[in-house]
């Protein structure tokens, strides 16, 4: 299948990118690891009349780890899967869910900033960012701005870059050494989207109790979802089965799916529960707790 | 005379593949490699409604798309005697460009000729269709009450296309009312799809003297020419038919679909070559789906677990036209296996065939047509039937087998199987893998509430399309047929009427040749595919290759031996009565010291031939007198997550009896691969309509084929119980995996949850159907 | 638009359209029709190239344009001097392919994933390869052909 006619204009810096966008307005499309917008334009589903490709912005090609982890607008999940630290435990959300995005091929060009620009509901990053309490980098006409996820995913396939913008960058806030997540999916097979899926992130103060908890589920609403009484009911608390177990009901209460082949909506919802309390429990028992 | 002692027998050698190295290096040939000048692109408009009047098909936008350069409709064809196709096995028509109104979602409605694929899509997205949507029949239960009559086309006012049975109803209804124990199951195999790599696509070309050269992707080249010829009338010998590499077929290959007609009328039309590649959305949703069939099974057995008696009701959805490619006398194929590898003292089977508004089909994926219904129907019915009494689903096949001794076995729904041991078979593969260690592990984890399955399926094929009792595609009998040609330097050339696509023909061909005639196969060239050339053949499909094709190799090469003997005889300087076999040589008898090789006679044969007729070549069309029945034992270990209903399948093991085995490596790819395509049918594979009849699997996102990580590891065995009446013995493997298999991967399952007293899971085995039973059974055990 | 690309070592030069997929540039463009196309949704991977030496792409999923500059290598650039690349010879001895309509894509994937893991485990094989479909092997034997080509690259570094 081809798609509809399209000009295509290369972007030679980020600066050109923007200037091209600014001038082209709504008719254009930022190409970017294009593994979602390539097969939407092969069935017309998208027909943008320009892409600005960003492929060969060399400046938004990055991944820093200073305190916060910042990943650039063409930054792959490929690398990310690849980079050094993330062996390490305080990212260990970060490195569950660069091994289950998409397949491994897909990961190649795939970029996280444009997983989260296209906001698909049943999207990896986009829960994993908001457990994590990522934050996004935007340019619009006033210069750059910071926004954080909540505020970035708007809804289905709509977040907060209006026209005209574009993404520069995602930032993951630095975890301590008593941070530790897990990512917990449930596909059909490789290169699914979720049928449930957790994002979990845990801080524990010194005494062992939760300094604070980030939960979100893909594939559970219109928008990824932030978990909010399930983050309420860890803060403060020392964790235990009970405990997770609240937890997971929470969330299975709070997701609110849609019935679609991947399953129905009682079975999305347990899911929620059950993959959130498996999350905890491994995000805990990488910190060294047992629960 | 020969001194060469380095001739070594070809059969039963793990060769590897002759074909591989173009494919290693990309050189392989597939149909969309091809470019000739001018060469057109065809796209499709296809209908978004699943039942609708055509009102007005407006073109002129289509025609204002640069690049588009024609685009014809029904009305078009239709005016020009083209409107509609025979479908293969003679009992309804299909239209090639819809007539009126549309009858899926899906279905072909115009085609656009352009100078590039860009150029042919835009324009197949700028024709306007005005529909009138009519009330949609989604399901064959709801077509069966004839309130929306989906064909006024056809004489017969009504959306049932057909009774078939087989047996003998009134005695198999006392017998089950007689019996100690019964059973009743309704099973549904899912409508799925082979869905093959590459998509199927032609391209069509008239050459300057208006000749027609149809590169297709086709299973049964032969059988394409001659439906073409008798659809568009071109006479045959003006219709040369070339299928080259094919991505894979499973049965997705065999129909002639409405995209080809388009291609060829489009290049005799416009007087170019056109191309046609159809879309993996259009391969799923309009070309052969599989299966689809409701079927009611009911077993009678006394309280020791002997069986009294099978009954088999199904109700079947064939979509909107019956082109099942089904090649047998009977609407309902080979389902009269349905008694599988048991000694039924009575049985009866009986299919009723609807019309809906899906896709058409009914091919035979993988299966000797309805073969794998009938298996899994019988498979899943026997453990249905061992959970009622309380008793090992081994014990329990082990006591209904038929016995070695009763081959040739007739069974009581009228085929003949060959000859089999299934008792040796079963006991191969219980050791192999340690079933009773295995009980006592479940034994253990039930202890514990976990919930782990072992499941068993001991099945019966029947392969080889056929004896010309059984079968006939457009009245023509399905024998195959071929032809040998021995160079002077003891090379040669095979061709046969059958067409790999993966089965790896080029190297087993070669080897049935070499073993016959002490050659050496690296040697012997295969070419398939190509009409001009290769005898006039019924493909490859239904396992039917080796038995019908290779056994033609088989004669056809004896052919050769016999006309090399006289040649021999006049080499040696003795008569040809003197002439003995031995060793892949010819020697005189009692004599080996005087011998001469093929390679020897073959030079004579163009050189120093005496008396005898020049040339070493033989021609055998075949028309097997008989059936194979290959059969196997099957061992599928599962655990069950409780919380998420995932299936994990630890082992399994497949013990297939084949018969000879001419390549023991390709028998085993044959295995693995048809034991994946049944994992993913049992577990992931559907393709579903909604209540308004829209198609909800249209491509590779939600008509899942499974990956690398989600496959299971195989482990394989073999028996080996040659087929009585083929030449070498052997019987054909390549959709055993697949027939046998999902049967008992369900087992296993169900087996798992048996203890929460779940009795049947419906395909696929989702692990949103798992959670759902282990809920309510659950439930159900609280509220007792 | 004009393009550059360079592909098993050769320069193209091609004016295409925008919207031509890399996948066809590599058929149509440049008569290399080893990279097969097998779905419109990069899920089967029958289309994998590497490009820029070691990154598995799916070329249908991927305009020509994108790879303007960039080096591309396809299953028709494998094998050097007539002597097959370890991978392919691993595929042919192990009976790693059936239709070979899924085995460009196999060996360009699996190439790639050699020069980032050179010893990978038979787990981290599947899962490496779980972007490309295969109908035909149910992947036993593509597996012990990418683990035979490790060992046998690891052996002989300089056939790399």
């Amino acid at each position: 299948m081809i798609p509809a006619a399209f000009d295509y204009r290369r972007a030679g810096s980020a600066d050109d990118a923007f200037a091209q966008l600014q001038k082209l307005g709504g008719d254009a499309r930022v190409l970017a690891g294009g593994q979602s917008l390539i097969p939407a334009m092969r069935f017309r589903l998208a027909r943008p009349s320009v892409l600005v490709d960003i492929n060969g912005v060399a400046e938004l090609d990055y991944i820093t780890m200073n305190g916060a982890l910042t990943l650039g607008a063409i930054a792959r999940d490929s690398a990310v899967e690849r980079a050094s630290w993330i062996g390490e435990r305080g990212w260990s959300l970060i490195h569950d869910v660069s091994r289950v995005v998409a397949d491994p091929v897909v990961r190649q060009m795939g970029t996280v900033v444009g997983s989260l620009c296209h906001n698909d509901p049943s999207g990896d990053w986009p829960a994993v960012a908001l457990a994590a309490r990522a934050e996004m980098v935007v340019r619009g006409k006033d210069g750059q701005r910071t926004v954080p996820i909540d505020q970035f995913l708007v809804d289905s396939f709509t977040t907060a870059v209006q026209e005209g913008e574009m993404a520069l960058a995602v930032r993951f806030p630095a975890p301590d050494d008593r941070t530790a997540g897990s990512y917990q999916k449930v596909e059909r097979k490789v290169g699914d989207y979720a049928t449930a899926a957790a994002a979990v992130q845990v801080s524990l103060n010194a005494d062992g109790t939760v300094r604070g908890a980030g939960i979100a589920l893909s594939s559970a609403g219109p928008c990824a979802v932030r978990v909010t009484d399930a983050e309420a009911l860890l803060k403060g608390q020392t964790p235990t089965a009970d405990l997770i177990r609240a937890a997971g009901e929470a969330a299975a209460k709070q997701s609110d799916p849609q019935a679609d082949l991947r399953g129905s909506v009682e079975y999305k919802k347990n899911l929620a529960g059950v993959l959130v309390s498996r999350g905890l429990r491994q995000a805990l028992a990488r910190l060294g707790v047992q629960s | 005379m020969s001194t060469d002692t380095t001739i070594k027998g070809s059969l039963g050698v793990p060769m590897k593949r002759k074909e591989d190295p173009r494919f290693i290096q990309g050189k392989g040939n597939y149909v969309d490699d091809l470019s000739f000048p001018g060469m057109l692109y065809m796209a499709l408009v296809r209908s978004p409604y699943p039942h609708a009047e055509i009102a007005g098909i407006d073109i002129s936008e289509a025609m204002k798309v640069p690049g588009v350069v024609a685009v014809i409709t029904g009305k078009d064809l239709e005016a020009a005697g083209l409107g509609w196709l025979p479908t293969f096995h003679g009992l309804d028509k299909q239209m090639v460009l819809a007539i009126g109104k549309v009858l899926f979602q899906y279905q072909e409605v115009a085609a656009v000729f352009a100078e590039s694929r860009g150029a042919a899509a835009d324009g197949a997205e700028a024709v306007q269709v005005d529909y009138n949507p009519l009330p949609v029949v989604a399901d064959p239960f709801t077509s069966k009450k004839d309130e929306v009559l989906l064909r006024p086309d056809r004489e017969a006012k009504t959306n049932h296309i057909y009774h078939w049975e087989v047996g003998d109803r009134d005695r198999t209804d006392q017998a089950l009312q007689a019996s100690e124990k019964r059973i009743r199951q309704r099973m549904w195999f899912p409508r799925c799809h082979p869905a093959p790599l590459e998509p199927c696509g032609c391209v069509a070309q008239f050459d300057k003297m208006g000749r027609l050269h149809f590169h297709v992707t086709s299973q049964a080249p032969h059988v394409y020419r001659t439906a073409v010829s008798l659809v568009t009338g071109i006479p045959e010998d003006k219709i040369h038919v070339i299928s080259p590499d094919i991505g894979g077929g499973f049965g997705n290959k065999v129909p002639v679909y409405p995209g080809y007609v388009c291609a060829i009328v489009g290049a005799l039309k416009i007087g170019r070559p056109v191309k046609w590649i159809e879309s993996r959305t259009e391969n799923l949703t309009s070309t052969g789906f599989a299966r689809d069939y409701h079927m009611d099974v009911e077993i009678g057995a006394k309280a020791d677990g002997t069986v009294t008696a099978l009954k088999v009701s199904t109700t079947a959805d064939h979509g909107a036209f019956d082109a099942a490619a089904d090649p047998s006398k009977y609407p309902a194929g080979m389902f009269g296996i349905v008694t599988g590898s048991y000694t039924f003292p009575t049985a009866h089977a009986e299919v009723d065939a609807f019309f809906t508004n899906k896709a058409p089909g009914g091919i035979a994926y993988r299966c000797s047509f309805r073969v794998t219904e009938a298996s899994f129907a019988i498979e899943r019915g026997m453990d249905i039937l061992a959970d009622e009494l309380g008793m090992d689903p081994v014990e329990l096949r082990r006591k209904n087998f038929v016995k070695k001794e009763q081959f040739p076995f007739p069974s009581v729904l009228g085929f003949t199987y060959d000859s089999g041991d299934y008792h040796k078979t079963l006991e191969v593969a219980l050791e192999k893998i340690g079933y009773q260690a295995l009980l006592k592990e479940q034994a253990e984890k039930r202890a514990k509430g976990e919930l782990m399955g072992i499941g068993i399926s001991t099945f019966t094929e029947v392969v080889g399309a056929g004896p010309s009792k059984h079968f006939d595609i457009l009245g023509i009998k399905m024998f195959d047929s071929a032809e040998i040609r021995i160079h002077p330097t003891g090379s040669g050339i095979v061709r046969t009427g059958a067409k790999s696509q993966g089965q790896g023909h080029e190297t087993t061909w070669a080897q049935i040749v070499a073993e016959e005639l002490g050659l050496d196969p690296q040697n012997i060239l295969v070419e398939e595919g190509d009409t001009d050339t290769a005898p006039y053949g019924l493909g490859t499909y239904a396992s039917r290759s080796t038995p019908t094709a290779g056994a033609a190799l088989a004669m056809a090469a004896r052919r050769v031996r016999e006309r090399a003997r006289k040649i021999a005889a006049h080499l040696l300087e003795v008569g040809e009565g003197d002439v003995e076999w031995k060793d892949y040589k010819f020697q005189v008898k009692g004599v080996p010291a005087k011998s001469v090789t093929m390679k020897e006679v073959a030079f004579a044969a163009y050189t120093n031939m005496g008396q005898n007729e020049p040339g070493l070549e033989a021609t055998q069309y075949y028309d097997p007198p008989n059936m194979t029945f290959p059969h196997g034992a099957y061992i599928a270990v599962v655990d069950v997550d409780r919380d998420t209903g995932e299936v994990k399948v630890r082992r399994f093991l497949a013990v297939d009896d084949c018969g000879t085995i001419i390549n023991p490596m390709i028998v085993e790819g044959q295995v693995h691969g048809g034991l994946t395509e049944g994992f993913a049918i049992a577990f992931m594979q559907e393709i579903q309509y909604d209540k308004d009849g829209n198609n909800l699997n249209t491509n590779f996102t939600d008509y899942l084929v499974p990956t690398s990580l989600e496959t299971p590891h195989w482990e394989t065995a073999h028996t080996v119980t040659p087929s009585p009446h083929h030449p070498i013995g052997a019987k054909g493997v390549g959709e055993s995996p697949n027939v046998g298999s999902p049967a008992a991967f369900v087992n296993a399952v169900v087996d798992a949850l048996s203890p929460l007293g779940v009795r049947h899971i419906e395909m696929p085995v989702t692990r949103d159907k798992v959670w759902r039973a282990i809920r309510d059974a659950e439930a159900k055990k609280g509220q007792s | 638009m004009k393009v550059s690309i360079k592909v098993n070592g050769v320069q193209y030069e091609k004016d295409v359209e925008p919207r031509t997929l890399l996948a066809y540039f590599l058929r149509e463009d440049c008569g290399l029709t080893g990279t097969h196309v097998g779905c419109d949704t990069s899920s089967c991977g029958c289309c994998v190239v590497v490009m820029d030496g070691d990154r598995a792409v799916k070329a249908c999923t991927m305009f020509a344009a994108q790879a303007d500059g960039h080096e591309i290598l396809t299953v028709e650039g494998l094998a050097q001097g007539g002597a097959l690349h370890p991978l392919q010879q691993a595929f042919w001895d192990q009976h790693g392919l059936q239709c070979g309509y899924c085995t460009p894509g196999m060996l360009m994937t699996s190439y790639a994933l050699l020069k980032h893991k050179p010893n990978p485990s038979d787990g981290e094989i599947r899962e490496e390869l779980a972007g490309n479909l295969c109908r035909c092997t149910g992947y036993n034997n593509i597996v012990k052909a990418v683990r035979q080509a490790a060992e046998t690259l690891q052996a002989a570094p300089a056939t790399k």
